[in-house]
């Protein structure tokens, strides 16, 4: 079991997983986001490689209206 | 006659920016944007609302990146850390997309830029590789900073944002216009048709809004009388206009062959 911090919300998950995996539970597949772990940018091409471990502290961001 | 206009190297046909926030939905927005005749458009950068957001239609799917060029803000950012970093993340988001609206906020009731934070934040993006359009006051000195730092474009505020009160001081603008080797684009402050067209016969170069947009009781409309309104003052700028003086004493009627008069 490991913790997360996605956006400011502590998420249990059952074990570590890679950005990628996390991206396919938050149904986040397909669209445009961001990804931010512990203050660094993990860009697309590092999503299926790059591991999330317990504490990790992620942002995850969109494009939304705005003026 | 062509008037294209070029911001960080790349030709637009219109002068008009737009602002994709307070629509009632998406469709609207999409509508209205057309209507403006806006090519570039700017997007805010905000959490993924998670759980919710599975399957729901996102502004992309109605202003694909393939139509239009986004201008990621960094809207609510209040120093010059979160700005930068906001828009690193706009950057890894549109596959390194760089060209940006940087805004730096220093109060949230009038939304005031800082520019202490504005001046540092840009410093750091133009050496990180971002062509950085910013928002700023209409401080002339200030203006000249940001150009010297290497901003692509200098979008001085007419009024506050959200305000609608139009162009409040068009002297300060004209002092930024005349010393810009930038483009110059009011930003922030316009409320009705009548103010584009004035910050455009000023000499700007365009007109960024939203909220005189979306926040018009027919949004789709006043989208196309902002666009008329920038195209208008744009075409009188460049038309030149008489000056104005107290008196003429010359009327456009020939004086001569006046019928007799008792």
């Amino acid at each position: 079991m490991i913790q997360l911090s996605i956006n400011g919300e502590a998420r249990p998950f059952p074990a570590a997983l890679t950005v990628l995996q996390l991206a396919e539970q938050l149904e986040l597949i397909g669209k445009r986001f961001a990804v931010e772990v512990n203050g660094e940018i993990v860009p697309k091409r590092l999503h299926a490689e790059t591991t999330l471990n317990d504490g990790d502290s992620l942002e995850l961001v969109v494009a939304v209206g705005g003026g | 006659m062509t008037d294209l206009f070029q911001i960080a190297g790349k030709t637009y046909h219109s002068r008009l920016l737009v602002g994709t926030g307070k629509y009632k939905d998406f469709d609207e927005t999409r509508a209205a944007i057309v209507e403006s005749g806006a090519e570039i458009v700017t997007v805010a950068i905000r959490r993924v609302n998670i759980g919710q957001t599975a399957g729901e239609p996102s502004l992309l799917d109605y202003l694909p990146p393939s139509e239009f060029t986004y201008l990621p803000n960094t809207a609510g950012c209040y120093s010059a850390d979160d700005a930068i970093r906001t828009l690193r993340l706009a950057r890894e988001l549109l596959d390194d997309h760089k060209l940006v609206k940087l805004e730096v906020l220093g109060d949230p009731q009038t939304l005031y830029p800082n520019i202490r934070e504005t001046l540092k934040a840009a410093e750091v993006l133009v050496k990180e590789g971002f062509d950085v359009m910013v928002y700023t006051s209409d401080d002339p000195i200030v203006a000249r900073e940001l150009e010297q730092i290497g901003c692509c474009a200098i979008m001085p505020l007419a009024s506050l944002i959200g305000s609608g009160m139009g162009i409040l001081n068009p002297w300060n603008l004209r002092l930024i216009i005349e010393q810009s080797q930038v483009p110059v684009l009011v930003d922030a402050g316009v409320g009705t048709a009548s103010d584009a067209t004035i910050g455009m016969e000023l000499g700007c170069d365009g007109v960024l809004m939203n909220t005189a947009i979306a926040g018009a009781r027919d949004p789709i409309r006043m989208a196309r009388a902002m666009k008329l309104a920038v195209e208008s003052g744009r075409e009188a700028f460049l038309a030149g206009r008489m000056p104005k003086k107290l008196y003429s004493g010359d009327p456009s009627s020939p004086l001569a062959g006046l019928i007799a008069t008792k």
